[in-house]
């Protein structure tokens, strides 16, 4: 349709275990650095699953842009979305110190289990000192939509606010619903991305009591092995990815640097099981084909792939499976031309309802930088994962479009196809 | 064991200072909580300290009537004392 807008990326804000800004994550994700460590705390002492992959060194700048009062009244998954949004607003150009109303801004942030530590909290208190010491801010620390309230409170972005809840595909999700909500002509800037921060016993346990998690014993930075033979599971991470998209005739008016355009959103369900992918992965086969037919190109054209790869065995199987299915004879090894993929996530570990926006970032400077991080700790590839991975260093080439994948548990499936522009 | 007013109002100020974040030199007995910048929130989680710091009850009737700083302390005081 003729009135549609095209949409890019003018500001990228980026806490990670790789850095608590955009510059240091995306140097020590070029670099093929791990940002996972042993988590000691007397809880797990025992537990098979140890390596976590937490942002550090953050508390001086959230010192700096929180209230002490307001920080102790918000979760830390708020902290670390204030923190990114902070670096992506600014990195945008806009004035963050303007009090403009910004009427035809809004705000979709994507965080999947959201203020659990403050509700884990809460209940010991409540146990200890019945109903009436239960804080009256526990509701407005814990729920999801907080990240997005306390973002248009700190801009005053007064156009309209919404929060996605997807599980492993939240953020993703987000940024594809504030894609199209510019698209269709609704905004004209959102601030979208994710959040997420619950590495602490309850959800380590909740998590690792699934199989879900790594049980990797050697060096920490192995842990998270995505496609490789010996790979057992996920890394649980924390951090933040916040974007800006804005409309392309704004941007380009007022001469905005910009990082890529999104040309294209699937979105699916597997409608099969509460956690497992669908074994044929036919709910990602769907999103990836959605996504291309969206963006309305050929999977020929398309050079990088930011899997989902989580170093969970199925996914990283199935992934497979399902990239194989889309691209054919393009993603074959032997193939000169071949569309390469990479998991991120070997690095950052899994940040759950923050990996979308994270990764959409990744895929976002990789595309302007012309250089495509790696998948590390791929030593032994799995015989049945056989495409090319960008295994251990980064790799430079020329692309024009790349999607970024992420799957939740649940089901739910959304891929992003970006533009280098 | 009697208390002194003087010590509940400290008492009372170190919360609300702690509470609000800010210092304690701001927080004058006829100043009111509005004026403090506390919204209905924060009202209740003082009033939850207020309760746990002078191990008293404060019905839910006489929190609603108390506006201004000295009304607190007067409240808590009699409490206190009784």
């Amino acid at each position: 349709m003729s009135h549609k807008r095209r949409v890019v990326i003018t500001g990228i804000g980026l806490v990670t275990p790789l850095g608590n800004n955009t510059l240091d994550t995306w140097n020590n994700l070029i670099e093929g650095h791990s940002g996972l460590s042993i988590f000691d705390h007397h809880t797990i002492t025992n537990y098979p699953y140890k390596v976590f992959g937490r942002v550090t060194d953050d508390q001086e700048l959230i010192d700096k842009i929180i209230p002490s009062n307001k920080k102790r009244k918000t979760d830390r998954f708020i902290h670390l979305a204030m923190l990114a949004a902070d670096q992506a607003i600014r990195d945008s150009g806009f004035d963050q110190n303007n009090p403009k109303i910004r009427d035809r801004f809004g705000t979709c942030i994507g965080v999947g289990i959201g203020g659990v530590s403050s509700i884990n909290q809460a209940s010991v208190e409540l146990e200890k000192s019945g109903v009436k010491r239960v804080s009256p801010f526990l509701i407005p620390k814990a729920i999801i939509n907080q990240a997005g309230a306390q973002l248009s409170m700190m801009w005053n972005l007064q156009g309209p606010m919404s929060s996605i809840v997807n599980a492993c595909s939240s953020s993703g999700d987000a940024v594809g619903f504030s894609f199209r909500m510019i698209r269709d002509g609704y905004v004209d800037q959102m601030l979208t991305g994710g959040s997420e921060s619950c590495i602490i016993p309850l959800a380590i346990g909740a998590f690792g009591n699934m199989r879900s998690l790594s049980s990797w014993n050697g060096d920490p930075k192995g842990a998270c092995r995505p496609f490789d033979r010996d790979r057992s599971g996920f890394v649980m991470s924390e951090g933040a990815g916040l974007l800006v998209l804005e409309r392309m005739d704004f941007a380009k008016d007022r001469g905005a640097n910009i990082y890529a355009e999104l040309v294209g959103y699937g979105s699916t369900s597997d409608a099969y099981h509460i956690t497992a992918m669908h074994p044929e992965g036919r709910g990602a086969v769907k999103s990836i084909r959605n996504a291309l037919y969206d963006a309305k190109i050929d999977c020929s054209r398309v050079g990088y792939i930011n899997a989902h790869g989580t170093s969970t065995v199925m996914n990283d199987l199935i992934e497979t499976l399902a990239i194989k299915k889309v691209f054919g004879k393009n993603v074959e090894k032997n193939n000169p031309k071949r569309s390469v993929i990479s998991s991120t996530k070997s690095m950052t570990g899994h940040m759950l309802g923050a990996a979308g926006g994270t990764e959409i970032s990744f895929t976002a400077l990789a595309l302007k930088n012309q250089i495509f991080p790696p998948t590390i700790n791929l030593e032994n590839p799995d015989p049945q994962c056989d495409l090319d991975y960008i295994p251990h260093n980064s790799r430079e080439f020329s692309c024009n479009y790349a999607i970024s994948n992420s799957f939740g548990f649940g089901g739910g499936n959304s891929v992003l196809v970006l533009k280098k522009v | 064991m009697a208390f002194s007013k003087e010590d509940t109002l400290q008492k009372v100020v170190n919360i609300i200072s702690e509470k609000l974040n800010m210092p304690k030199e701001n927080v004058k007995a006829e100043a009111s909580f509005q004026d403090l910048g506390a919204d209905s929130l924060d009202i209740v989680e003082i009033i939850m300290s207020f309760e746990e710091t002078f191990g008293i009850e404060i019905k839910d009737e006489n929190a609603e009537k108390i506006k201004i700083v000295q009304e607190a302390v007067d409240l808590i005081h009699e409490s206190r004392t009784k």
